[in-house]
């Protein structure tokens, strides 16, 4: 396979990259901004753990540890997680698996990008006059009486939201319109079925997030009062409105990552997935439900009695569509010729802590443990279970498995691995300690402790600085790999997903002939496949 | 790559044919006008609840809303909602100028809507019935009046901006249609253009009896 031709090539200059129509180059530029995103909110992170090396003042004070963690959890939520796998990796892979020249609406999703980029500049804008300390969730009145930007993060939040909504809608329709011939619904690779039920999420679920977002500032600057108990309106609503954006987009951000879980365990496992069909059907039961288990945030917010059990028992249910996607994927591991290479390494980390960050999530759906743990680091460590544990380890699994494709070029494969161990193991020495603090009744949000959490918040720490490495020498040597990695071929693991048959780096039209579907994605009892 | 033969200009490299293309634009307009329902939605949901919480309130605010006023606009803007689908019609059979007149016939439809909307914002600026912090009027019995207006001012305010962005677009349409952009065979644009504007009347039909028809 010759490379003149690549996308990365075609055309030439940086104002070629910056008004370009290509998926691909989309989904690159989206990788940069991520990228940065990730960077800062990671910043933000090891500043909260070292300010909380010991109770007393060590390099922050009050004002400015609340502003860290509101940002740290803003810039990860709305600028990383949330864009991560879909806009990025997504828009990279997504047409190529179907077969697909492009995306639906090449304009459209070009501007998306732009629209995420104006939302990361308000955000800047945001941290650097004045900052936020409402936490992520902005929750009324504090959100309406706080000094600092709060009406600038909010847009922000806001104009990303339509980042989102245009990129969801963009891939749904790719995904109803520009498939191969040949590839019926069930013959879709099961990260399009992730990313289709995300995209329903994201349509849904956004403009409810955007139209709140609007009243908060609306309160914030014309003071409305529909928020405001003195002036008649209600606090409570406000999370109302929030949650049902908000626990659906928790969806948005791991539903992707199981898309990408299920084509790693198929792939580096040489066996067909197992139980196809439920996989594929779960993802839209998790989105059902995602929108009817709001109320779980606000079982102390002093909503009545009964819609507490029945969120409860609601949020029960996300259980069943969860355990049949991992009980799926063990499934297809059993018997397989389990190939232990990096993107798998990813995959198998998730398993371990997406499970932990499912059950875990049992005892605070739990009412009577849920008043205990509620507002606790079990919360956290639950939190971070599931998008770290779950979506960070997949979106790195996925770069990982992705990455030959995007640039033709494999990293260094020793010190891929030895980051993986690093984060797996930073990642559970900084959370698992949580769990034990939350249950212990360590408070969230606060820049200090009593004497007797000394020793487990010091652990925690070290734990945030043993995965600050992992993730450096992650970066060192992705960049590294660019200009010096192996050169791959089309296909350097063996998969039998579309995006495979066409070089790497794919020509600028993706693919040299009309592609049609031959195989299905996971025929590994049938198919052989090539490395051309 | 052989994008040469058979061709028209208006058909994208990545789509294989007209249709496709066109069906694909229509999904991912009706998709769009889903997103704005739930925009929308939210603010229904707020409107039931408030209204839940204090009917009388609502039942005395909403007389200072002007009814008459208010069926003009409701009849203006189906009337924009007629011209801009007898647009779309007249293109179908190749009608240039016709198009052209009937969508300045609903861009000036929707102008006459706005102009009204003025007039009464300007009347209740004018008696200090404004959102929240600032309401001043002492005429409406009930606890907390300022919550009816201050839904009323989001709601029609939302509802105006959309009017508004609606209007940019139909300016735009009526200069790709000047120039001769669209034809019998293609004129998708114009559909796009005619369903939002279609959900746009859609929800006004819906604010018009929640607000001004209390009772």
């Amino acid at each position: 396979m010759t490379s003149s031709n690549s996308f990365l090539q075609e055309p030439k200059g940086l104002k070629s990259w910056l008004v370009t129509l290509d998926h691909k180059r989309i989904g690159i530029l989206y990788l940069i901004g991520i990228s940065v995103a990730f960077a800062l909110g990671g910043a933000f992170a090891l500043m909260l753990r070292l300010e909380l090396l010991s109770p007393a003042k060590d390099f922050v004070g009050p004002d400015a540890y609340n502003r860290l963690f509101t940002l740290h959890g803003a810039v990860m939520i709305f600028l990383f997680i949330i864009p991560g796998i879909p806009a990025a990796l997504g828009n990279f892979v997504l047409p190529l698996m179907l077969g697909a020249k492009d995306v639906a609406f090449p304009r459209l999703n070009l501007t998306s990008w732009y629209i995420y980029i104006v939302g990361m500049i308000m955000a800047l804008v945001a941290i650097f006059t004045g900052s936020v300390d409402t936490g992520w969730t902005f929750y009324t009145p504090y959100s309406t009486q706080t000094s600092g930007a709060v009406v600038m993060m909010t847009m922000a939040a806001f104009v990303l939201g339509f980042s989102s909504i245009f990129t969801g809608l963009n891939f749904l329709v790719t995904i109803h319109k520009l498939r191969a011939p040949g590839m019926t619904w069930f013959k879709l690779p099961l990260f399009i079925w992730a990313i289709y039920a995300t995209a329903i999420i994201q349509i849904l679920a956004t403009p409810v997030l955007g139209i709140t977002l609007l009243l908060l500032v609306l309160e914030r600057v014309l003071a409305i009062g529909i928020f405001d108990p003195a002036m008649g309106g209600d606090p409570v609503l406000f999370q109302h409105f929030f949650w049902f954006y908000s626990h659906p987009a928790v969806y948005i951000m791991i539903l992707p990552a199981m898309g990408v879980i299920s084509e790693l365990i198929s792939t580096f496992s040489r066996k067909k997935i197992f139980g196809y069909k439920a996989i594929a059907f779960s993802s839209f039961g998790i989105a059902f439900i995602s929108f009817l288990v709001w109320g779980h945030h606000m079982f102390t917010s002093g909503q009545s009695e009964l819609a507490s059990m029945i969120f409860s028992f609601l949020t029960f249910l996300v259980a069943i569509p969860s355990g049949i996607k991992v009980f799926n994927w063990l499934a297809t591991m059993y018997k397989g010729s389990i190939s232990l290479e990096t993107p798998m390494l990813w995959a198998l980390g998730f398993l371990f802590l997406f499970s932990i960050g499912g059950l875990t999530g049992m005892f605070l759906g739990t009412l009577a443990t849920d008043i205990h743990l509620h507002d606790t680091y079990f919360v956290v460590a639950h939190f971070h279970y599931v998008m770290f544990g779950g979506t960070v380890m997949a979106f790195f699994g996925g770069l990982h498995y992705w990455w030959p494709k995007i640039w033709g070029r494999m990293y260094n494969e020793f010190w891929a691995k030895i980051s993986v161990l690093l984060v797996f193991v930073g990642f559970n020495v900084t959370f698992f300690t949580q769990f034990i603090m939350g249950a212990k009744g360590m408070p969230r949000r606060y820049w200090t402790y009593l004497d007797q959490y000394t020793r487990l918040h010091g652990f925690s720490s070290v734990g945030s600085l043993i995965m600050a490495v992992g993730f450096a020498i992650i970066a060192v040597y992705l960049l590294h790999s660019i200009f010096k990695g192996r050169k791959v071929g089309a296909n350097p693991w063996g998969s039998l997903t579309m995006e495979w048959e066409t070089s790497s780096p794919p020509p600028v039209h993706n693919f040299e002939k009309d592609m049609v579907l031959t195989h299905g994605p996971y025929d590994y009892d049938k198919v052989i496949p090539r490395d051309n | 790559m052989d994008h040469s033969q058979n061709r028209p200009a208006y058909l994208q490299h990545h789509f294989s044919d007209v249709t496709q293309q066109a069906e694909s634009a229509k999904l991912g307009m009706w998709v769009f006008l889903l997103t704005e329902i739930l925009l929308f939605g939210g603010l229904f949901v707020a409107y039931s609840i408030f209204r839940s919480w204090n009917p009388e309130m609502f039942y005395n605010a909403h007389k200072y809303l002007d009814v008459t006023l208010g069926s003009i606009n409701t009849v203006v803007l189906i009337t924009s909602s007629v011209t801009m689908a007898l647009a779309i019609r007249s293109m179908q059979l190749g009608q240039k100028q016709k198009t052209l007149a009937l969508l300045w016939s609903t861009l000036i439809l929707a102008s006459v809507f706005l102009v009204i909307k003025y007039f009464e914002y300007s009347h209740k600026f004018h008696l200090g019935q404004l959102p929240g912090k600032y309401y001043t009027f002492t005429g409406v019995e009930g606890n907390n009046p300022h919550i009816f207006f201050s839904i009323y001012f989001v709601m029609t305010g939302l509802h105006g901006i959309h009017v508004l962005v609606g209007m940019a677009v139909i300016t735009w349409m009526i200069i790709k249609t000047s120039r001769n952009k669209f034809s019998s065979e293609y004129y998708t644009p114009l559909e796009l253009t005619g369903l939002y504007w279609h959900l746009v009347d859609l929800i006004w039909i819906y604010l018009f009896p929640l607000l001004y028809l209390i009772g």
